[in-house]
């Protein structure tokens, strides 16, 4: 049966094991559809010129990379900003998750799931009615087109993953540990200090990625409540594509890209599977 | 009692933000919807109706077609995660279906973008393929570009949902089953997608938010008519400064998901009954 075939390798030239043929159909096919996208985006970033009907570009260079990075070029101050503005808003929302993650973990708290469902609301509307109301409020009080402004909008929509997620890491770490550390006569604040808060860091490391690369992806609430005074990352990229310059598009996408990918591969070693499990409970 | 008391100071604050950022500015937009030039009513919504009822139904049919992909696509990833029996090709697999689902939407929408178009890599490869020929290249950048965007971003998260999910499902069922000569694909069906459909249904339910409410797809891929409901937003308020209609096409969304939250809820109910 397919059991005795996934072992026919061991024995070569005995059996070959059929199944790979539609298997490495499939396997290619989404191979292509995933990557296939991610290399015509790669090629669009080192394309000189390249237009219909040549399969590939004509001429190569990082010309449109040095534009990029000059510095006098409005790239580097999106950059900077989205940076700034992603950081600020992981601090912003560790300063809040922290505390609250920690009181829904290990206290008794009344409503305390209808507490955590309204973290959830921010995901659970559509939240583009939301940033137009918002920008129009940040316009009256002078915060519309600043970056205190476009923070706050990131903490609103970050702070589902990080309560969330805080919630669970505190959870995940043994109630033992912190009666044992008060038994022998730690104060809470110290217990939490020394005993819970280190146990639980991995978990709020992968917590304030997830606020970090939400922040830098944010779209819509940087359209409406940043523009055009806080110039980021994302609105660059939407002004240079629908000015055709796919290049500078391409090079935003890319550098958007490469922090994404890079938390993909790693995101299993923060987030381990006793705090995953608990995450929503 | 001063230990609840604590514990609801610890939360306070996060919760006042998500109220005073969300909550009010969401009833803000309720209310908007029904500010007219002459008080209270239902002008924004006949003009809405009015202006917008195709590109109303564009989207529901959009994102519906797309939950429906997104949930056969990830229904067949997490199945072959479970049920395959050749370690390698479930290896091959969990490495590289994950790869879209941080990708952000404006990126996958840039990129999509460059892939779909007439001479978009896509095409180029069919045409070196000898597939197609290079007159008969279109361009996908219509409503199937914004189903495929949604598509190959949303279907990895509700993949990982279900997978997860269904690796928790009792081995022995799965084992019984086929040692009563069960064929793989009668136990997706019958055992597993039943145990894990709570789980399928909040990932799908979250994506059909998600795509409702997401700017720089429509935007990037399809901005001519018709189009979502979100890009007739934006325009309403760029071009116009009107508010009351933005209001009101963000009031129609919000019915839309509601309704879709309804079903879930109920569904849910009587899952629990």
């Amino acid at each position: 049966m397919s059991v005795a075939a996934s072992r026919a390798p061991a024995l070569p030239g005995i059996r070959i094991d059929l199944w790979w043929i539609p298997r490495g159909v499939v396997l290619a096919l989404l191979a292509f559809i995933i990557f296939g996208p991610l290399t015509n985006l790669v090629l669009w970033t080192v394309a000189e010129r390249w237009y219909f009907p040549h399969t590939l570009p004509i001429d190569y260079g990082l010309s449109y990379w040095g534009r990029v990075f000059s510095p006098r070029g409005n790239a580097m101050e999106s950059l900077s900003n989205s940076i700034f503005v992603a950081f600020l808003t992981v601090v912003a929302s560790l300063a809040l998750a922290i505390p609250a993650g920690y009181a829904l973990a290990r206290l008794k708290l009344p409503f305390r799931a209808l507490i955590l469902l309204a973290f959830l609301i921010p995901q659970a509307f559509p939240n583009l009615p939301v940033y137009v109301n918002i920008a129009r409020l940040f316009y009256q009080i002078g915060l519309n087109g600043t970056v205190p402004g476009v923070v706050l909008v990131h903490v609103t929509h970050g702070l589902v993953y990080a309560v969330w997620i805080a919630t669970a890491a505190f959870a995940a770490v043994d109630t033992e540990l912190e009666q044992a550390a008060r038994s022998v006569g730690a104060s809470a604040m110290r217990a939490f200090r020394d005993v819970t808060l280190p146990l639980a860091a991995p978990g709020l490391l992968a917590s304030a990625i997830f606020v970090f690369l939400e922040s830098l992806d944010e779209f819509t609430g940087s359209y409406f409540v940043g523009a055009p005074d806080v110039n980021m990352m994302p609105l660059l990229l939407y002004t240079a594509s629908a000015g055709g310059n796919y290049q500078i598009a391409s090079i935003t996408a890319l550098l958007l890209l490469i922090p994404s990918i890079g938390f993909m591969l790693v995101v299993e070693r923060f987030l381990k599977s006793d705090v995953l499990s608990k995450v929503g409970h | 009692m001063p230990k609840r008391l604590l514990g609801l100071l610890l939360v306070l604050p996060a919760l006042a933000v998500i109220v005073l950022l969300f909550v009010v500015p969401l009833a803000a937009s309720a209310v908007g919807a029904f500010q007219t030039e002459s008080g209270f009513g239902f002008g924004n919504f006949t003009k809405s109706l009015e202006l917008y009822t195709s590109d109303v139904i564009f989207t529901v049919v959009i994102v519906s077609i797309s939950t429906l992909l997104i949930g056969l696509f990830s229904i067949a990833i997490g199945g072959y995660l479970t049920l395959g029996e050749n370690p390698r090709a479930v290896a091959l697999l969990r490495w590289l279906y994950r790869w879209p689902m941080f990708i952000p939407f404006i990126v996958v929408g840039q990129v999509l973008r460059t892939f779909l178009a007439k001479n978009g890599l896509m095409n180029n490869v069919l045409i070196g393929l000898g597939v197609i020929t290079p007159l008969q290249a279109i361009s996908f950048l219509d409503w199937r570009g914004i189903v495929i965007a949604f598509v190959w971003k949303q279907t990895p998260f509700v993949a990982l949902l279900v997978a997860g999910a269904m690796s928790s499902v009792d081995r022995g069922n799965i084992e019984a089953a086929r040692n009563l000569g069960a064929s793989r694909l009668r136990i997706l069906v019958e055992i597993l997608v039943p145990q894990v459909a709570t789980t399928l249904m909040v990932g799908l339910v979250l994506s059909f938010v998600t795509m409702m409410s997401v700017l720089s797809v429509p935007l990037m891929i399809n901005a001519q008519s018709p189009t979502m409901i979100t890009a007739d937003i934006a325009f309403r308020i760029n071009a116009y400064g009107d508010y009351g209609v933005a209001n009101a096409l963000g009031l129609i969304s919000l019915a839309v998901t509601s309704c879709v939250a309804w079903f879930y809820l109920r569904y849910s109910m009587r899952e629990r009954a």
